[in-house]
C-alpha cells in the first residue's frame, strides 16, 4: 500500500494551492463583506478545468478523477470554503448526468458544463422534505410526451448562478415515485426565489427554487422514471457529500496552520504559549483530526475512482471531516483568546465556515445511520 | 536564423521559498541542505518560461525547456510541459554534480548548441538559492551571443531583434539587441500561466529527454566538482548596520532636516 499521490495528483494540489494562495486568499476579505464570489473567480475555475474534473474527456473535461477532486477543493477551501463549497456544487450539479445520463443528455449538456456556459444546481430539499427525502412535495404530472412540474425547493447552493438546474420530483401514487430531471432555467415557471442569509460560508449562494407549472420535455428526465431518488442519491452520495468533506478537510488544515502560527508568535510569561502544554494538545487534537479526515477523505475518494460502492466511507469522512471542523476551528479560537473572536483573524469566519457545512448533503445523524446500515451489513 | 522561432528557456530546481525559514546550510560542505525541503521551479525561471510562450503565441515557433539537475529536476521539466513548452530535457549526469556557476553555464551551452541554432535563449534572472545572477552572462559567452540581463518588458520583437527595458537602479535603460541572444528576465516581465488540469494530465504522458554529458559532447573535467575553479569557503548573514543620526529640534525643524538629508541620499 503507497501512502503516496501521484506525480500528477501532487502537480494538480500544487496548482491549486498557488491558486488559492495568489488569486483567492488576496479576495476572501471582499466575499465575506459582500456576501458575493466575484464572476472572474468563477470564470478562473473553468479557465483552470476545476470546474470539469470529474466530466468525462469525450465531453470536454478532464476526468482526472474523485481523488484529483477532493485534493483540489481541499486547496481551494484552505483559502475560502465558500469558493470551494461552490465548486463543489458545480460538480454536483454535473453528476446526474454524468452517473445517470444518456449518450444523448451527455453530449447535450456536459460539454457546456465543463466550460461553465452551463452551471446546474441539484434541487432536491423542501420544507417538508430534508432527512426524509420522501417528504418532498414538488409533483411532476406526465402530460403526453411533457411533464407539468410544479413546487418549491429550499437551502439550494449555486441557485441564483446556475442557468439549468437538476430535480427531484414525486411522480407517482406511490411516495417512492420520484422522478429526476434537468430543467433548463429559462423555462417559463422557472425562478429562484428568495437567497438565505447564512451565517458562514459567506458568497456561496443558497436560495429558494420555485417551480410554477413548468414544461419539461421527457428528453429531460434523467435515469428510469420513478427511479429518480437513486439518481439523486447516487450524485448527493459520491459528490455533494465528499465535496463538503473535501471543504471540511481544507479548514481544518488551516485551523492547524492558523494554531501553530499564533502559537509561536504570542508571548506570555515571557515565552511563546506553544511551549505550554495545554496549547500543546489543542494543537495535537488538531492535527490529529486533519490527519484523520484526510486519509478517509482520500480512501473515499479513491474508492470511488475504483468504482466500488463507498456509501459508508463516504458517511464517515463527511461526519468526520464536518464535525471535525467545527471543533477544530472551536480550539483554534481558545488559543487565540480574544483574537479569536475578532474579525480580523481567520478563526472566527473559519468556525462560522465550518458550521455552515454540518448539515449540508445530509445531517451527521443521517451519516451515522449510513455507517451503522454497514456496521450490521458486515457482522457475520 | 532559423525558419521558424527557435526559443529555449533555461530552468532550474530549487528549494520552495516558503520553506526559506527552515533551510540550514551543511557547516562543511557550505552547501544547502535540501533534506525535506519541497523542491519547485525558480521563480524567476516560469517568468522566462511565460515570456516565451506569449512570444510563441505572438509569432510562432517553438519552445523549448532545459533543465540541468539531479533525476529529481524531472518535475520541473513536467511543469515545462504542463505550461506549454513544445519540448522539454534534462540534462543529467553525476558528474555534474558540484558544477559551479561556470560548469553549469558550460554544460548548458552544449546543450544548446546540441539543439542546433536558436533566437533566443531566456532564462530567469537569478536562482533564490545561489541567487548569483552569473549563469546568463556566462552562458552567453559559451554560446558567444549577446546578453541582456534585468529585463523587465520586451518593448518589440522581430526576426532579427529584440528591443527591450532593463532594470538599473532608479530607472531603466532601454536596449536593442541583436539576435540570438541571452536574454534575463526579472518578476515583473509577466504574471506566470498557471496550467490547466487537462495540461497537467497531459505533460505526464509527454516524454521528456534525458541527456547526459556523453550526449552532449561535454568535457568531464570541465564540470563537476573538478571542473569548478569557485570554492565557497564560508557562507554567512553579513551583519547590517544602520546609518543613526538623531536630530533634536522642534517638528518643523525636523521635517526640514529629514526632507534635507533625504534629498542628499538622493532618496527624493
Ligand atoms: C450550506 C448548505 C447547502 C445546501 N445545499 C443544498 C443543495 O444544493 N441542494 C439541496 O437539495 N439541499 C441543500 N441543502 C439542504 C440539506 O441537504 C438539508 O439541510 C439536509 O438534508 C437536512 O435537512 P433539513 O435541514 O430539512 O433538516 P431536517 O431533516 O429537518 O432535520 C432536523 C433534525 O432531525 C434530524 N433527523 C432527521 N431524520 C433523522 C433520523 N432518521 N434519525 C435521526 N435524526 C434525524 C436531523 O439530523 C436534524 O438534526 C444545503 C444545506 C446547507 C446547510
Amino acid at each position: 500500500m503507497e501512502f503516496k499521490l501521484t506525480p500528477e495528483q501532487e502537480m494538480l494540489r500544487d496548482t491549486a494551492r498557488e491558486f488559492a494562495e495568489k488569486e483567492v486568499e488576496p479576495r476572501v476579505e471582499e466575499i465575506e463583506k459582500t456576501r458575493k464570489i466575484p464572476e472572474d473567480l468563477i470564470k478562473r475555475l473553468f479557465e483552470l478545468g476545476f470546474g470539469g474534473i470529474i466530466i468525462p474527456e469525450e465531453y470536454e473535461g478532464s476526468a482526472a478523477g474523485h481523488l484529483a477532486r477532493a485534493i483540489i477543493l481541499e486547496e481551494i477551501a484552505y483559502s475560502c470554503p465558500a469558493l470551494a463549497f461552490t465548486l463543489q456544487i458545480v460538480h454536483l450539479g454535473q453528476a446526474p448526468l454524468i452517473f445517470h445520463g444518456t449518450k444523448e443528455q451527455k453530449e447535450k449538456w456536459l460539454p457546456d458544463l465543463a466550460k461553465g456556459k452551463l452551471i446546474a444546481s441539484c434541487a432536491v430539499t423542501e420544507p417538508t422534505g430534508g432527512s426524509d427525502v420522501m417528504g418532498i412535495k414538488t409533483f411532476a404530472k406526465k402530460e403526453n410526451n411533457e411533464y407539468v412540474i410544479t413546487g418549491r425547493k429550499c437551502f439550494i447552493t449555486n441557485v441564483h448562478l446556475a442557468n439549468i438546474h437538476g430535480v427531484l420530483a414525486k411522480s407517482g401514487e406511490d411516495p417512492r415515485h420520484m422522478t429526476f430531471f434537468m430543467i433548463e432555467g429559462d423555462r417559463p415557471g422557472v425562478k429562484p426565489g428568495r437567497e438565505e442569509n447564512k451565517v458562514g460560508l459567506h458568497g456561496c449562494n443558497t436560495g429558494e427554487l420555485i417551480l410554477d407549472n413548468v414544461r419539461v420535455p421527457v428528453e429531460n428526465v434523467i435515469g428510469v422514471e420513478g427511479k429518480g431518488l437513486r439518481v439523486a442519491l447516487t450524485a448527493i452520495t459520491n459528490v455533494g457529500r465528499m465535496g463538503v468533506a473535501a471543504t471540511g478537510v481544507g479548514i481544518i488544515r488551516r485551523c492547524l496552520d492558523e494554531a501553530v502560527k499564533f502559537a509561536n508568535q504570542r508571548v506570555l510569561y515571557g515565552q511563546p504559549i506553544s511551549r505550554l502544554q495545554a496549547i500543546q494538545w489543542l494543537i495535537s487534537d488538531i492535527y490529529l483530526r486533519y490527519e484523520t479526515a484526510r486519509l478517509l477523505l482520500h480512501r473515499a475518494a479513491w474508492m470511488i475512482d475504483q468504482g466500488i460502492r463507498a456509501d459508508a466511507e463516504v458517511g464517515m469522512v463527511k461526519l468526520t471531516a464536518t464535525e471535525g471542523a467545527a471543533e477544530c476551528a472551536s480550539k483554534l479560537s481558545s488559543i487565540l483568546g480574544a483574537y479569536g473572536i475578532m474579525e480580523e483573524y481567520a478563526a472566527q469566519r473559519l468556525l462560522r465556515d465550518a458550521y455552515s457545512l454540518i448539515p449540508a448533503a445530509g445531517t451527521n445523524e443521517i451519516m451515522r445511520i449510513v455507517i451503522s446500515r454497514k456496521a450490521f451489513e458486515r457482522a457475520t | 536564423m532559423t525558419e521558424e522561432l527557435q526559443i529555449i528557456v533555461c530552468i532550474k530546481q530549487v528549494p520552495d521559498p516558503h520553506y526559506l525559514s527552515k533551510i540550514t546550510i551543511d557547516p562543511v560542505t557550505k552547501t544547502i541542505r535540501r533534506e525535506g525541503i519541497p523542491a519547485v521551479m525558480n521563480p524567476l525561471d516560469r517568468n522566462a518560461l511565460e515570456e516565451a510562450l506569449r512570444i510563441k503565441e505572438q509569432l510562432g515557433g517553438r519552445v523549448v525547456a532545459i533543465s540541468m539537475g539531479p533525476p529529481q529536476a524531472e518535475r520541473v521539466c513536467r511543469d515545462a510541459l504542463a505550461m506549454g513548452v513544445d519540448e522539454a530535457i534534462l540534462l543529467s549526469d553525476r558528474v555534474l554534480a558540484g558544477s559551479d556557476t561556470l560548469a553549469t553555464a558550460y554544460a548548458l551551452s552544449m546543450a544548446i548548441k546540441k539543439l542546433g541554432s536558436f533566437d533566443i535563449v531566456f532564462c530567469g534572472n537569478e536562482t533564490v538559492d545561489g541567487s548569483t545572477a552569473q549563469v546568463p552572462p556566462q552562458l552567453a559567452e559559451f554560446l558567444k551571443v549577446p546578453h541582456i540581463t534585468r529585463v523587465r518588458k520586451i518593448l518589440s520583437i522581430n526576426r532579427n531583434e529584440l528591443i527591450v527595458e532593463r532594470t538599473i537602479e532608479y530607472g531603466y535603460m532601454k536596449l536593442r539587441v541583436k539576435l540570438p541572444a541571452v536574454i534575463a528576465v526579472t518578476k515583473e516581465i509577466n504574471e506566470p500561466r498557471l496550467p490547466t488540469v487537462s495540461a497537467i494530465l497531459k505533460c505526464y504522458r509527454k516524454e521528456i529527454k534525458k541527456w547526459t554529458v556523453s550526449d552532449i559532447g561535454v568535457n568531464p573535467r570541465q564540470v563537476g566538482l573538478e571542473g569548478s575553479p569557485t570554492r565557497v569557503i564560508d557562507v554567512f548573514s553579513p551583519e547590517v548596520k544602520r546609518k543613526r543620526k538623531i536630530f533634536e529640534g522642534t517638528t518643523d525643524e525636523a521635517v526640514e532636516w529629514i526632507i534635507e538629508k533625504l534629498h542628499e541620499a538622493g532618496i527624493i
